[in-house]
């Protein structure tokens, strides 16, 4: 059976398996949201946002869609995946189920728990109502795909004037229970007026079985409200991800995203930002480092609806060996956002002739008194800087690993928390295969 | 230390150095001087190992060892320094830990542990301070945002630190104010030792002034077409090259 005809019909029967205490609004999101998926199917090469990742390869498995949860991971188990030099708190799901003894959620002064709870207790029905679903793209087929089955996931509520203490930690683990497992977690964070709260998200595959995870993550940014969101995507080369991100602000508010792609088969991020008010920043950073024949593509939107906002967007990328990249940036300035500055750009390194990145600037501009640039640079390393520390007496290897962490210094530089800034770093060093004497 | 025969180099297929011979001496200064495009630099960059030139005859023999097939970073392993005047834009890796992995990767090759952080730090402020560049400097990007003159400033400063066989300095005098000139032109004079050696190369006398050459050689169409003492620079300051061709 194919994997679309599998889940339309799996559809029911998770329906009807103890969700019945659920909401009936819930209900009606996902019976709307399977028609939709029912009508439209896993995209293909054909249509225009997926001419550059196809998921046909992915699409033949007989993929598991309710695993069963591997019971004997322990913490030694994924404590590798954790950042564990930092106080923070964590929501751990095993095989899209989640692990409370391994995880770290609050009540107190926010609301860091869990999807599956909130959709169940009365007291959350007016957040729920109010924002799920309400900014995912119902164009976006995998993403109703997810909502046909939302279930579980993270459930962030910060209320206003709050600064949450500690980072949040989101870490999805598959453990291989099954050959080929589908995973669709589902995270909605709501962010108060004047609140701060830090978040890295992570899909981690214990095994060496095929996983593919499609997950969809909504984040509102309410007024002056600042939410800084990491993306860490280091996953074994069975993995596959789609993730799919719908971010709406209000005004003053700053949102930023950085995405670090060195792992996984196929990972295609979809990162969405609408502007719901004045004066809103909006940063968007990634970085992609891959070899083999990992394949990543980027595509982002930012809807500038408003007037006086900025969006900033930095994506660098390296390529080694059969890799490919693709990165889509759309920005689109509507007539009523005069005075918006937006900027993009996107820098790739191809390594070997055998790599490939195609780079897509998409400038939809209808405003007349905006500041808007793109840059897209595609090059080689510089031999003349190779020479140069070859010179001084740096070998080539350790020279070229030295140039290309020179190149994504500047995403590296923004991020904001010291020990994940050292994580990445030695992450990029590892993918590199370098020993360097410090970190940046 | 250096013997240089009959060295023909190409870039592209055309041929930039004709027939160079040169012997430098442990404890020597010599200055290379000719007009643009005589191929003062690319004799720098040629016994440094820069793969872009392809030597079609003769040799550069550093301590009796053939560098022919070396690539540049064994060069440097040897003890072949060189002081690029265009030194490359290194943004995300600052000046400390630029130089401290030139170190450790040289002594590596050379078989030798690490130099433990301390003694590093030590080195690297001695070395600053004999260079006159600020500590604040250090933490810098590489080269990156720097002037003229912090740039070339800092090519000693990792001469100092690397403490060179043969120091290659290519137009280390362009883009120097006077001060500069003498702060750089002072630091080499204090590297200098009767175990290295030190070739110049210069397109005008004024730093010559500063660092005094045991030798000056004039370079022209990809040859050296005279050789004498410092006196020598002093008369193509005044006669121009016109004469030698």
């Amino acid at each position: 059976m194919e994997l679309k005809e599998k889940l339309v019909s799996s559809f029911l029967a998770f329906e009807n398996k103890g969700n019945i205490d659920l909401d009936s609004t819930v209900h009606a999101l996902r019976l709307k949201a399977i028609q939709n998926f029912e009508k439209v199917g896993f995209p293909t090469k054909r249509d225009e946002e997926w001419k550059y990742t196809s998921l046909n390869p992915l699409l033949k498995l007989d993929f598991s869609l309710f695993p069963n949860a591997e019971k004997s991971v322990g913490f030694k188990n994924i404590e590798a995946y954790l950042i564990n030099d930092i106080e923070s708190y964590t929501l751990i799901f095993i095989d899209g189920v989640f692990s409370s003894f391994m995880s770290e959620t609050t009540h107190e002064d926010c609301d860091v728990c869990v999807l599956s709870s909130a959709l169940a207790r009365p007291k959350y029905k007016m957040i729920i109502d109010n924002y799920l679903n309400t900014i995912a793209n119902k164009n976006n087929s995998l993403s109703e795909l997810n909502t046909a089955f939302v279930k579980e996931g993270a459930f962030i509520n910060i209320p206003k004037n709050t600064i949450v203490p500690k980072p949040i930690q989101i870490i999805n683990f598959s453990t291989g229970s099954e050959k080929e497992v589908l995973l669709q977690p589902r995270n909605l964070i709501v962010v108060g007026e004047n609140s701060h709260v830090q978040i890295i998200e992570r899909h981690q595959n214990l095994s060496k079985n095929t996983t593919l995870t499609n997950s969809v993550t909504e984040i509102f940014v309410h007024k002056r409200a600042i939410v800084d969101y990491y993306k860490i995507q280091n996953d074994t080369d069975e993995s596959s991800l789609i993730d799919s991100t719908f971010i709406s602000q209000k005004q003053q508010s700053v949102a930023s995203v950085s995405t670090f792609s060195f792992g996984g088969k196929i990972t295609r991020n979809n990162l969405e930002f609408y502007h719901e008010g004045e004066n809103i920043t909006s940063n968007l950073n990634g970085i992609s480092i891959l070899n083999d024949k990992q394949h990543v593509d980027n595509h982002t939107l930012v809807d500038h609806k408003s007037p006086n906002c900025e969006s900033h967007e930095l994506y660098k990328g390296i390529y080694a060996d059969k890799s490919v990249g693709v990165f889509n940036g759309k920005v689109i300035v509507r007539q009523a956002a005069q005075k918006t500055n937006a900027f993009q750009q996107n820098n790739s390194i191809l390594i070997d002739d055998g790599a490939t990145i195609n780079s897509k600037p998409q400038l939809e501009i209808f405003a007349d008194d905006v500041k808007c640039s793109h840059g897209c640079t595609i090059g080689q390393l510089d031999e003349s800087a190779l020479f140069y520390m070859q010179s001084r007496g740096i070998p080539k290897k350790e020279a070229k690993a030295l140039l290309l962490y020179a190149f994504a210094n500047d995403v590296v530089e923004k991020i904001k928390i010291p020990q994940l800034k050292s994580l990445i770093s030695k992450l990029i060093a590892k993918k590199l295969n370098v020993q360097l004497g410090f970190e940046l | 230390m250096l013997k240089i025969n009959n060295l023909h180099a190409n870039i592209n297929g055309k041929e930039i150095l004709r027939g160079i011979n040169l012997e430098i001496k442990a404890g020597e200064v010599h200055a290379i001087m000719g007009p643009n495009g005589s191929g003062k630099s690319t004799l720098a960059s040629v016994i440094a190992g820069k793969e872009d030139f392809e030597v079609t005859e003769g040799s550069v023999v550093l301590n009796g060892e053939d560098l022919s097939d070396f690539a540049p970073e064994v060069r440097a392993h040897k003890g072949v320094f060189l002081s690029f005047q265009y030194p490359i834009e290194i943004p995300g890796v600052t000046v400390t830990n630029f130089i401290k992995t030139a170190i450790n990767e040289t002594r590596k090759a050379q078989g030798m542990a690490e130099l433990p952080a301390k003694e590093m730090l030590q080195l690297i402020r001695e070395k600053a301070d004999l260079l006159e560049i600020d500590r604040k400097f250090l933490s810098r990007s590489l080269n990156e945002g720097f002037s003229g003159g912090e740039k070339k400033r800092n090519e000693i400063f990792q001469m100092a630190m690397l403490e060179p066989q043969l120091a290659i300095l290519d137009e280390t005098d362009s883009g120097l104010d006077i001060d500069a000139l003498k702060v750089v032109a002072n630091g080499v004079n204090k590297l200098k030792s009767e175990d290295n050696a030190i070739l110049l190369i210069t397109h005008y006398q004024r730093l010559l002034d500063y660092i005094v050459p045991d030798f000056v050689h004039v370079l022209y169409n990809g040859k050296i077409v005279k050789s004498g003492g410092k006196e020598l620079a002093y008369e193509l300051e005044e006669k121009g090259y016109d004469w030698l061709k």
